[in-house]
Parts: structure tokens; C-alpha cells; sequence
């Protein structure tokens, strides 16, 4: 038998996680329980923080949102500051597996997990989230790009707990984007996908625009080349082809059960070429 | 260890391991077998139940984490002298075929309509979007739902 904990505030956390270096943490166990189940990892102490109402909720601070690690997907598409703010963020939960599993699974858990296909990881980067990561003696902030390291790696220790997500307010980006693709609508893990945030000035030109990738590299993918060469023109066809073509050079997917790369790294350029739809001549 | 929980509408006490699974405490020790298990990783919902009303996966949970909340089962939709309008309309409108779905096809629809009381054919389909049926196509689902969203509700399906 496993000794599973319960904490309901961070001290607790905290002394579970000096009487039990080995425990693993996990708050809507939809990605932990499964493995935990199959066998394909073996833990002897969980820590559940499901109940730690410190790290849940969402606060509007000035030109900042911050979001407690353990707040539930479906608590962020029901929250109005989110909706009012975060589009980007929102139309990406709205992918993101399946009504019960959003009442379950946390935006902590979800960058934790530092899945490739993790559906709100693109999005955080193009908001250019910072974390709030929390021990017992200290508290340190890390920008989510500095955060993850690769596929399912994460950089922080054992005595640490991500507790919060600090989101500055977009500004001036008029388009939120976010479009993925898989194998059916829900339930589904991303074989590709592109969150994006765009301003067009009112007569047509891009006056900035930050693209990013799920699912087509080890983390997260940006491309400042394409970035470059869209920035300042107006948005056409020729235009988002040669910044596709970028792309396809600079994503590195691999082969997997869902998709092959060769796919993956056309998809990844076709998502780019979405922003057609954005067009304006001004008039 | 010691749970003390709501179940169906009475509080129970168990002696369990923290770590079994919820899916399996409802079934082998209290005998709630409309809970069902099929892929065990969350694919496909039919091991959905209600805890303080919202849909959850029971084979994504530990007993733990039932302390102090109040769980709901297929078999506590039902009353004495009623079944839940919900399943009735699921009866009516041949919406079950095997049949081992749709306790948690019922209970996701349960959460579904006290969000949205009124649900498009569309918004059913987005609701029980975690919910795998391999015999109906879904149709006479979504005919179900849609159905028992427009029956006048008395109090207990709310």
C-alpha cells in the first residue's frame, strides 16, 4: 500500500515532502494516475494537492493576472478575467480532452507534465507566462520557456511545488489564435498546433506578431526568423508561404502512434498560413 | 484508513487503502456496480461519476480523495418510485443499445444540464464529448438529452 497524503495548506506540503523525499506530487491525477496504473511508473508516497486552496483561483493584479497552479481547466473557461484577457489561452482549454477531464486536471499539472503536446503550453508562451515556483524557504519566479527543458523535464527539485502562473495583460494584441490539430476534436493529443498572437495596424500591416508550436519539437517551438519577416508587411499569401517554409525548416517533430514527421512539420508551416484570414487592406 | 464521505445521499465510513482507485471502491466494496471501467485512462467516461455535482473520472481518483465530499452514482439518480428524467428519456428514445456507457453518459448529461438547462443538439455534443458510445452513433443520445432538457424538471433533477 502506498501512503497518499491530503495536505490543505503549504506547511503541510512542505513537512510531508521532508518526511517523504520519494513522494510524487500530483493535483487532477489525469496524467499521473494513468501511468501510476499501467505500471509504467512505481512510486511508493503520493502527495495529492487537490485541496490546497492557496494555490487555486485567479487574481486580476494591475497589468498582471496571476493563476494558482492548481486551478482546474474548467475553472479558467468559466473565469471572466481569463475570458476577457486570455482568448488565446481560452480557445486552446476548449481543445484540451474532455469536460470531466478539464473538471480534473489543473494548468499546473498541465506544466508540469511538460508534455510536447501539452494544449496550454504554446499559449503560455506567447503570453510569455512567468512561474511562481514555491519551497519552504524560498520563492522563485522563471519564465516558462527557462522552465521547461524538454519532454516531460522540468527544471525543479523534489522540494519544490509550481504554486502560481504570473500573465502579463496582452497589450495591444488585437488577434488571439489558436488552432490545433488531431486525430478527432476531443479527448485528442495535438499532432500540431499554433497559438499566435497578432496587432494589424488599422490599414492591414503586422505590427507584431508571436507564433509558437505545440507538438512538433521536444518543448515548445518559437521562430523568431518567421516572426521577422512577417513583422511589418501586410498579411499575404507569398508572405506567410516563405515565413511556412521557415518554419518547416526550424520545427523538429518526431514519428509517433498519432502522426509521422514528415506531417507534422507540414502541418506546423499550415497553421501559419491560417492567418490569411486575419487579412485586411485597410478599407 | 478512515473516509467518511456522501454517497448517494448518506454519509458512509470505510477502511480502505488511501490508494485504491474510486472505480474499484465503488464496485467491490460497496457494490455500485453501474459504475463502469473500460480503458482506465480517461478516454472514454464510463466511469464517470458526480463529486459535489460536477463530472469526475472514478479511475482517475484515490479513496483519499473522497474525503468529505459527496459522491454521486448511477444508482443514485434514482428514488423510490422514479428514475431520474434523464434516464427515462434515455428509455424512451432508444438511446441505449449494450448499455455500458450510458451510466456515465447519464451522469455527464446530469452535469451538462445544470450547466446549460437548455442545451443546443451542438452543445450536447461538446457536453458528453468525453463520453465513448460504440452502438448508438450518438444520435438518440443527443434526441435524449435534448428531450429531457425541454420536459419541465421537478426538483430532484436540478
Amino acid at each position: 500500500m502506498r501512503r497518499v497524503y491530503l495536505p490543505t495548506t503549504l506547511d503541510e506540503v512542505w513537512s510531508i515532502m521532508d518526511r517523504e523525499p520519494n513522494a510524487v506530487v500530483y493535483a487532477g491525477g489525469t496524467d499521473l494516475l494513468v501511468r501510476l496504473h499501467r505500471g509504467l511508473i512505481t512510486v511508493d508516497g503520493l502527495i495529492c494537492i487537490e485541496r490546497l486552496a492557496q494555490i487555486q483561483g485567479v487574481k486580476e493584479e494591475h497589468d498582471e493576472i496571476f493563476i494558482g497552479a492548481g486551478t482546474t481547466h474548467a475553472e479558467l473557461l468559466e473565469n471572466n478575467v481569463i475570458r476577457e484577457h486570455l482568448s488565446v489561452l481560452v480557445q486552446a482549454l476548449e481543445t484540451l480532452a474532455s469536460p470531466p477531464i478539464r473538471h480534473m486536471g489543473t494548468i499546473g499539472g498541465n506544466i508540469v507534465n511538460a508534455s510536447p503536446a501539452g494544449d496550454t503550453l504554446p499559449p503560455l508562451y506567447v503570453l510569455g507566462a512567468s512561474l511562481e515556483i514555491q519551497s519552504r524557504e524560498k520563492t522563485r519566479t522563471v519564465r516558462i520557456d527557462q522552465f521547461i527543458s524538454g519532454p516531460g523535464q522540468v527544471l525543479m527539485t523534489d522540494k519544490e511545488l509550481l504554486t502560481g502562473i504570473r500573465i502579463p495583460k496582452p497589450k495591444g494584441f488585437g488577434i488571439h489564435h489558436f488552432e490545433k490539430i488531431g486525430r478527432r476534436k476531443s479527448q485528442a493529443c495535438a499532432i500540431a498546433s499554433m497559438a499566435a498572437l497578432m496587432s494589424v495596424s488599422p490599414d492591414g500591416m503586422v505590427e507584431d506578431i508571436r507564433p509558437a508550436w505545440g507538438s512538433v519539437g521536444p518543448t515548445v517551438v518559437t521562430c523568431a526568423e518567421a516572426e521577422n519577416i512577417l513583422r511589418g508587411t501586410r498579411l499575404r499569401p507569398e508572405i506567410l508561404e516563405k515565413a511556412a517554409s521557415v518554419v518547416k525548416k526550424t520545427v523538429s517533430p518526431i514519428d509517433d502512434i498519432r502522426a509521422g514527421a514528415d506531417y507534422r512539420r507540414v502541418v506546423a508551416g499550415n497553421l501559419l498560413l491560417r492567418l490569411i484570414r486575419y487579412h485586411s487592406d485597410g478599407t | 484508513m478512515n473516509i467518511v464521505f456522501h454517497l448517494n445521499g448518506e454519509e458512509r465510513s470505510i477502511e480502505t487503502p488511501p490508494d485504491k482507485r474510486v472505480v474499484d471502491l465503488l464496485r467491490e466494496e460497496f457494490g455500485l456496480t453501474g459504475t463502469k471501467e473500460s480503458c482506465g485512462a480517461g478516454d472514454c467516461g464510463a466511469c464517470t461519476i458526480l463529486v459535489d455535482g460536477e463530472s469526475r473520472l472514478s479511475c482517475l481518483m484515490l479513496a483519499i480523495q473522497l474525503q468529505g465530499r459527496s459522491i454521486t452514482t448511477i444508482e443514485g439518480l434514482e428514488r423510490k418510485d422514479s428514475i431520474h428524467p434523464l434516464q427515462k428519456a434515455f428509455a424512451e428514445h432508444g438511446a441505449v443499445q449494450c448499455g455500458f456507457c450510458i451510466p456515465g453518459m447519464i451522469l455527464a448529461s446530469v452535469d451538462l444540464l445544470k450547466r446549460n438547462p437548455s442545451p443546443t443538439r451542438k452543445e450536447i455534443r461538446v457536453g458528453l464529448a468525453g463520453n465513448l458510445c460504440r452502438c448508438t452513433g450518438y444520435q438518440k443520445i443527443v434526441d435524449a438529452v435534448r428531450h429531457a432538457a425541454e420536459t419541465p424538471c421537478r426538483k430532484e433533477c436540478k
